[in-house]
């Protein structure tokens, strides 16, 4: 009986949980000009439209740019500072580690709010160049924790037997620290991505003319539904999953024996 | 000795520096500057600085404005109630019923529509709930009722959409919780004569409280930041405190304004967190 209601209980939010996305992809296969019942297809002209749309396309590439460029810095930048922090004692250390977290209590609207009046102030125009500095303030804690967390003793021994070996400080980092490291640095570097690829509200207020994908199917939007939004929303999705499994197989699968 | 320790020392500074002057300059300084700019006013269309509290003063008189912080406060703790409510047992099962080399997968598919954009995610209920939508037109077909429900741009629309999201999020936190407990908890609690639900209700709920507040803390804070969910499915007759500040940015270029309902959202944050710091494990996540 108990089994009965568990099992029951799990498709049923399953089923919640599936809804919106298979409604999305089945009617991103719509023929008429409406994704909503009665589904007439399968279609692909929607998916056509989308690769054709130069909009969308730029969109795309200028979303890809910011996400990987942004998370390289964000991870560099905390790898840096994660290295520092866990390898020595600095005073004031407690106070750098929250302030190097702080980022992450805070909204991301509050954040684009204080960059737009800093950028406005300084001159410094929307743009992909603003909403990347922007991405890398979010990400910066992310990849920072991670990394931190992920700094054992166990290299901190062959770090210092690099060290006595007469490595130098740059050489360590190179060889030692970085390839130990790889996975949490690949976990890092992988979530910023996909956090800085999907984030709307930095990328909205902070670009003007070469605006990201998510701002893109926001202006989409405004001109109501439209089997094309489902269509470009089904292959981000696509894309991500596909990410997440190469990643499932390759990076996260030495973890779990 | 002396000189070694000061090198390495200077070394670990220069290394932390980059890091810090971007946080400084890129999130305290604007963070200050959102501030000071909450304590000047708009004349006009000019930006007058100073220290003036009447942004303040407006926003806590002007029911327009005040409602905005009510209704968020309002949709945060509804939508934060019922995603524990679903999540936990969802979890629970995972972690519980679920054959141990299946819970991975279980997992992942748990989390799977997470990978679609926010904004899509938001679009796909409202291809759900809407007027001509998959709801109402299956219950249309099925007789179930006569007129099309009006759940798209109201406040349920956006509560569901937030539950959508905040389950899965909360499910993730709750199960690696329970994964973490040893079977020994709920063995010795049955040999001592506990029935289930004692065994639930006293030994397995108090232990995973931790990672229950922490998750629905997370919840609160995104969704009560979250402007994207209700401008897509809310509709224009409530509006939340994000859509309120974007609306003083937009329409009117308000900057105080929006400045001040900021920092009073940051504030509205900050309680919530001092009132579940005692079980907030946030390093745990």
């Amino acid at each position: 009986m108990g089994r009965i209601i568990a099992w029951a209980y799990m498709a049923l939010i399953y089923g919640f949980i599936f809804l919106p996305v298979g409604v999305l992809v089945l009617f991103s296969f719509q023929g008429g000009r409406l994704p909503v019942p009665p589904f007439n297809g399968p279609s692909l002209k929607w998916y056509g439209q989308v690769l054709g749309d130069r909009g969308l396309m730029t969109a795309l590439g200028n979303s890809f740019l910011v996400a990987v460029v942004s998370s390289a810095v964000a991870l560099l930048l905390g790898f840096l500072a994660a290295h520092a922090l866990a390898r020595h004692r600095l005073p004031g250390s407690v106070l750098m580690r929250g302030l190097l977290i702080a980022p992450m209590t805070v909204s991301y609207l509050i954040i684009a709010l204080g960059l737009l009046s800093v950028f406005n102030g300084v001159g410094l125009r929307p743009s992909l160049l603003a909403t990347g500095i922007g991405h890398v303030v979010i990400n910066l804690p992310l990849c920072f924790a991670i990394l931190y967390a992920a700094m054992g003793d166990q290299q901190k021994n062959a770090e210092r037997a690099a060290r006595d070996l007469g490595a130098s400080e740059a050489r360590i980092l190179w060889l030692i620290s970085a390839p130990m490291l790889m996975a949490p640095m690949l976990a890092a570097f992988f979530l910023s991505v996909t956090f800085s690829w999907d984030e709307f509200i930095i990328a909205f207020l902070l670009t003007r003319f070469d605006v990201t994908l998510p701002v893109e199917i926001w202006s989409m939007l405004r001109s109501g539904l439209s089997p094309k939004t489902n269509a470009i929303g089904s292959l981000v999705f696509l894309v991500s999953v596909s990410l997440l499994i190469v990643l499932e197989f390759t990076v996260f699968r030495k973890r779990t024996p | 000795m002396a000189s070694i320790e000061a090198t390495e020392a200077r070394r670990a500074a220069a290394f932390v520096a980059p890091a810090l002057l971007w946080v400084l300059a890129f999130f305290i300084i604007p963070f200050a500057v959102m501030i000071g700019v909450s304590f000047a006013r708009l004349e006009g269309r000019t930006v007058v600085y100073g220290l003036s509290f009447d942004n303040y003063l407006r926003f806590f008189t002007e029911p327009s404005l005040f409602k905005g912080l009510t209704i968020s406060l309002e949709i945060t703790v509804v939508v934060t109630v019922i995603s524990v409510l679903l999540a936990y047992p969802l979890a629970w099962i995972i972690a519980m019923r679920v054959p141990a080399r299946y819970q991975r997968l279980a997992l992942m598919l748990a989390v799977l529509p997470f990978w679609t954009s926010y904004v899509v995610r938001s679009y796909a209920w409202l291809l759900v709930l809407g007027q001509n939508g998959v709801i109402n037109k299956a219950l249309l077909a099925l007789g179930a009722i006569a007129e099309p429900l009006e759940i798209a741009s109201t406040r349920s629309a956006t509560i569901i959409g937030f539950v959508h999201f905040f389950v899965m999020l909360l499910t993730l936190t709750i199960y690696s919780n329970l994964i973490q407990l040893s079977p020994n908890y709920a063995r010795a609690a049955a040999d001592l004569g506990a029935s289930a639900f004692a065994t639930f209700r006293h030994v397995i709920l108090p232990l995973t409280l931790p990672g229950v507040v922490t998750g629905a803390f997370l919840t609160f804070v995104l969704c009560i930041g979250d402007y994207i969910t209700p401008q897509i499915l809310g509709g224009n007759n409530e509006l939340t405190l994000p859509q309120l500040i974007m609306l003083q940015l937009g329409r009117r270029g308000d900057f105080p304004m929006a400045s001040a309902m900021s920092i009073i959202l940051m504030v509205v944050v900050t309680l919530a967190y001092f009132a579940s710091a005692r079980w907030l494990k946030l390093d745990r996540v």
